[in-house]
């Protein structure tokens, strides 16, 4: 059988060590199947969150080789047992122990976000939407909340930007924005409160993201450029002086 | 073999990473081709002779506009739009922001210290990019027309190698276009309900397709880059009778 060395950071409150332990592979393992070996058989009190094992409650986030990665979604067979595997929480989040870091920041973000405010339901009292209205907005509705987009964005992990939502907040406001049922204009928030000019397009939210969320491309560039129409184009902001009867306008179209 | 280590956040200096693959080889090559380009293409902005040949019309001098009052290379008096339309892409931002700015130079490597702005603050011209999408599109009708005429040598049609080139020149630099983000959103991103919509349809179709290109945005823009230097090459090389067009028809 063969054996590996794991090198897993231990500690609270941001101090710590790396402490390595033996890990005996068998065939099929992932990272997070040898953290729980390690568990059971010389550290009983390791802190470490998971849930599914699955890739779908997005619970074992941590850095396996410096690369944020779902530990239960990382086959053994993918890593090089030459050398140590390194095992350390996220960076991002302020940290708590072991491998479990506090994210609760995301989730006061994510109530700052207006939910869905929908328009009027049809005289026979439901909504119709086309497959092709929200389609765009399906590839969001993946996103399994496991923050390693926001763990490894720059914005938040090396600048700690307060005034940033963060990519996975980016693609949920995209979802509501692009609904075909949202009556909402977000544009303004996006740019003041949830700070979408911080992000520099240099795509590691999309690099990370277990479920291929294309988080960049498909939600934030797709923001960006909404943006740049409503506030930095001089020739719409001329034909919007020009042509402004805006009582008529829904607020979504302004 | 334990080791006291912080893991404060934020945490990381300067290229600090505990990655061990080789995440610093992409921004290098990165680097190295920008740079190559760059260095390129003002030397041979600077030439003002040998880009033309035969029918041939470098494409760093097309459309070529000669005056009087302009005592430099007319390559410079186009030269800026292309410029600045590959400099505001978002795909050469990117390339840009991780191998020269170092903001980050990869994921999970620390980024470069600063008081950091995004593309708030100096960067905010970034948003103009749509117009140079505007003028990227004239270009993409000038050098096509510049292909079609590279086919008409002196004594009648016929195809040299350097006629190829020029065509490939005009496709890969309109794929490129077609894939761009600021397109993208103005043919159709920009709809929240297709089947609400006026032309909701064709603005859907229209979306599709240039996502097709869009998905491959980056490999667009380097073969772009690289083939727009190399057929000023050809051309160069064919007018100085450093090599001889062959002609195939
Ligand atoms: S693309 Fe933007 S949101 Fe995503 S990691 Fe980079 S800076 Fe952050
Ligand atoms: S967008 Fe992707 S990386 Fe970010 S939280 Fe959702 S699933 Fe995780
Ligand atoms: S344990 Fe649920 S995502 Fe890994
Ligand atoms: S985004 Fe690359 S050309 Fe517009």
């Amino acid at each position: 059988m063969a054996e590996a060395q794991f090198k897993v950071f231990r500690g609270e409150g941001a101090k710590g060590e790396l402490f390595e332990f033996p890990v005996e592979v068998t065939e099929g393992m992932v990272v997070l199947d040898a953290v729980q070996q390690i568990q059971s058989r010389h550290a009983n009190d390791l802190a470490v969150r998971w849930n599914c094992r699955a890739g779908k409650c997005g619970s074992c986030s941590a850095e396996v080789n410096g690369k944020p990665r779902l530990m239960c979604m990382t086959r053994m067979d993918e890593l090089s047992l030459d050398v140590p595997v390194l095992i350390e929480p996220m960076r991002g989040f302020p940290h708590m122990k072991d491998l479990v870091t506090d994210v609760s920041r995301n989730y006061e973000i994510n109530k700052k976000i207006r939910p869905l405010t929908p328009k009027p339901r049809e005289t026979d009292g439901t909504y119709r939407m086309q497959q092709e209205d929200i389609e765009r907005i399906q590839e969001f509705h993946k996103c399994i909340e496991c923050f390693l987009c926001q763990n490894v964005c720059h914005v938040i992990r090396d600048h700690s930007v307060k005034e940033f939502a963060g990519p996975r907040f980016l693609i949920r406001i995209a979802s509501l924005a692009m609904h075909p049922l949202d009556t909402l204009n977000r544009l303004k928030e996006l740019k003041d409160v949830f700070g979408l000019g911080y992000c520099n397009i240099t795509k590691c939210c999309t690099e990370v993201c277990p479920e291929n969320i294309k988080i960049t491309d498909n939600g934030i560039i797709p923001l960006k450029e909404r943006v740049a129409g409503a506030f930095y184009d001089p020739l719409a902001w001329l034909w919007k002086n020009l042509t402004s009867n805006s009582k008529k306008i829904p607020e979504k179209n302004k | 073999m334990q080791r006291n280590i912080s893991i404060q956040h934020p945490n990381r200096s300067f290229l600090e990473t505990t990655r061990i693959d080789n995440w610093w080889v992409g921004p290098l090559l990165t680097s190295i081709g920008l740079l190559a380009f760059i260095f390129y293409s003002t030397w041979a902005a600077f030439q003002n002779e040998h880009y033309q040949w035969g029918p041939y019309l470098s494409p760093f001098y097309a459309p070529l506009l000669e005056f009087e009052w302009w005592p430099l290379s007319p390559a410079f008096l186009i030269l800026w739009a292309p410029a600045g339309f590959r400099f505001t892409c978002y795909y050469y931002r990117k390339a840009y922001y991780r191998s020269f700015f170092l903001t980050p130079s990869a994921c999970a490597v620390g980024a470069r210290p600063q008081k950091y702005r995004g593309e708030r603050f100096l960067l905010v011209f970034q948003n103009l990019h749509r117009y140079f999408l505007y003028i990227a599109l004239i270009f993409c009708v000038i050098l096509s027309y510049d292909a079609i005429v590279s086919f008409s040598f002196e004594n009648g049609l016929g195809v040299g190698v350097g006629s190829i080139i020029m065509t490939l020149n005009a496709v890969f630099l309109t794929a490129f276009t077609l894939g761009c983000n600021s397109l993208r959103h103005l043919v159709g991103g920009n709809v929240d309900c297709y089947s609400c919509a006026s032309f909701g349809h064709q603005r859907y179709q229209a979306w599709k397709f240039v996502s097709l290109f869009n998905v491959h945005h980056n490999f667009w823009a380097w073969i772009s880059l690289f083939w727009v230097g190399f057929t000023d090459l050809y051309i160069r090389l064919v007018s100085m009778n450093i090599i001889t067009d062959y002609r195939i028809l």
